[in-house]
């Protein structure tokens, strides 16, 4: 039906998106990859910035706090998506069942997902796990036992526990979601055939909410990459590197120490990383563009 | 379908239900009861702070005297309410061609322009922090509505893309045999049909711009900080004040919080790119 005409003014009307999103994506992106190759601190400024190969990548690498970074980033990533994913079913199925006061409980249960980052890490970091004034130091010191400092003695597990109190909302609804398109005459004549709950989950439901759980971890991999502000407010990536993600290292070596080019080196580890998960994911939502 | 379920079954399901709802929602239900308390109260035991002790409104009184807190909160509003804005008015010609007048890579560069948005931000933030510093808009609230506008431009083309693509085509058909033009297709027909799916995308965006913590933690100091970086500070420990932590954390969610009610459904659409339906 698009005349030639209509056509040439869609162009004009896409346009602006596509130069600018261009735009953010190339500039960007050539700078560091650029930056990434060159001896760069801010630090010293007007010093001559050479061209000096894979040295920064070399440097990168070889510090012990990369691979320290890496291996907690995985913890992380890992650990939140276990909990996110398992507690998320388990949400949804229980969320899914006839019941009251089914608006108030939902968004009662999706509420965490709505509070900034910084507030979350300094609520729980202060009013919960403060080992003196903390609620759980209080309850344990009531109760006779020492109070855990959480964030001297478990700092990861802390940190994987804030972040899966606000992604788990997230896991839920998308979960929530893909479970009330399930067929219910399909569960129903199961079950009058005699299907146990147990195998109805197991071959029923599971294999219907498969695609919805591959969509969390990609999508929550995307983000959980990222995570920086519950670390900045409660650890600052201690004790040592003990909380130190990818990402906070960054920050750190770029914004801290003003290595840009340390920084930058660590900038497309990061983007090939994602770019990796990047990938899955787009296959899936081209896929689903079709239909 | 459907089958009669016993009472008592509801019952037992809220009860399994509730008790969840109720702990995750707890830290929030907490600090709401900690901002009505003095600062000597807010550090008593559980139940001393619960029945043992007075209410009062001066922690919310202290916030605003202890650092501007309208400022923050006024900077956070532009942020967001400005950057949605800004990428309405970007988005809705884009998604709106792609959505009526779809050429043959339409596909690949709606793809392509979800792509960018899995570009993690340390990637990109030391060529844009550099910029900031060279043309001096470092703490600048203009640039970073522009900033959240880029980082937000994906997600809005695409819901605005998905919810124009729900409007049946015969009905500009139709319109077009009564004679409409196709200025009169734009704002009669598709305009009204198209205005609650902007609302809803407005709506998340403002959400995720609210909330967005990296960039406004690495590219504000004082001036155009947003309530992100104001409840950053405080983080250091000279700072710590439970009953004032509380209420500046309660101004800051509230609105959030409020408005998430009404976007749970958007959410799911926004940030699954349609991959869930």
């Amino acid at each position: 039906m698009s005349t030639k005409a209509s056509r040439s003014s869609a162009r004009l009307m896409i346009s602006p998106a596509v130069i600018l999103l261009l735009g953010w994506m190339i500039i960007p992106l050539g700078m560091t990859l650029y930056f990434s190759f060159l001896r760069y601190n801010l630090l010293q400024p007007g010093a001559p910035t050479p061209f000096v190969g894979w040295e920064n990548y070399y440097w990168f690498f070889t510090d012990p706090s990369f691979s320290a970074a890496m291996w907690n980033t995985l913890i992380l990533v890992g650990g939140v998506l276990t909990i996110t994913t398992i507690g998320g079913v388990c949400f949804a199925l229980i969320l899914d069942r006839p019941m009251f006061g089914t608006g108030i409980i939902r968004i009662m249960v999706i509420a965490p997902f709505f509070v900034m980052p910084t507030v979350s890490g300094l609520v729980w970091k202060n009013m919960f796990m403060n080992p003196v004034n903390g609620i759980f130091g209080q309850i344990a010191t009531g109760l006779g036992f020492e109070p855990i400092d959480f964030f001297g003695q478990i700092p990861m597990a802390s940190i994987i526990f804030i972040v899966s109190w606000m992604w788990l909302p997230f896991a839920t609804l998308i979960l929530l979601t893909a479970l009330q398109s399930l067929d219910q005459e399909q569960l129903e004549a199961a079950e009058m055939d005699g299907a146990r709950w147990s195998s109805r989950f197991w071959y029923i439901m599971l294999p219907h909410l498969a695609r919805a759980i591959t969509v969390v971890i990609l999508i929550q991999t995307i983000f959980l990459l990222s995570i920086f502000a519950e670390i900045l407010v409660t650890t600052n990536g201690g004790p040592g590197v003990a909380t130190t993600n990818l990402t906070y290292l960054i920050y750190v070596s770029s914004l801290l120490q003003f290595d840009v080019g340390i920084g930058s080196a660590g900038g497309v580890v990061a983007i090939i990383l994602a770019n990796i998960v990047a990938f899955f994911l787009m296959r899936m939502i081209g896929k689903n563009l079709d239909a | 379908m459907a089958r009669a379920i016993s009472t008592n079954k509801k019952i037992s399901n809220t009860a399994v239900a509730g008790t969840l709802g109720f702990f995750m929602f707890f830290p929030i239900l907490w600090i709401l009861i900690l901002s009505f308390k003095t600062e000597e109260d807010a550090v008593r035991a559980p139940l001393e702070v619960l029945f043992g002790s007075g209410w009062t409104t001066e922690g919310y009184s202290a916030v605003q005297a202890r650092s501007d807190y309208f400022k923050f909160f006024m900077n956070s509003v532009i942020i967001s309410v400005g950057s949605t804005i800004l990428g309405l008015m970007i988005a809705i010609p884009a998604a709106w061609s792609m959505a009526f007048v779809p050429a043959k890579r339409t596909k690949d560069v709606l793809m392509w322009m979800l792509s960018t948005k899995m570009l993690p931000p340390v990637g990109v933030i030391i060529p844009i922090y550099l910029i900031c510093i060279k043309f001096d808009i470092l703490d600048n609230r203009a640039m970073l509505v522009f900033v959240l506008m880029m980082i937000n431009l994906p997600i809005i083309i695409w819901m605005l893309y998905t919810y124009f693509k729900e409007i049946p085509g015969e009905i500009l058909e139709a319109a077009r045999m009564d004679g409409a033009s196709l200025k009169d297709e734009v704002l009669y027909v598709l305009t009204p049909m198209a205005i609650p799916g902007m609302a809803s995308t407005a709506l998340l965006n403002i959400i995720l711009a609210w909330n967005e913590a990296f960039w406004t933690l690495n590219l504000t100091s004082a001036k155009a900080a947003p309530l992100t970086a104001f409840i950053a500070s405080y983080s250091s420990p000279e700072g710590l004040f439970y009953a004032k932590l509380s209420a500046a954390s309660i101004m800051a969610i509230a609105p959030i919080l409020i408005m998430g009610w009404f976007s749970q459904k958007q959410l799911v659409r926004g940030l699954t790119f349609g991959a869930v339906k």
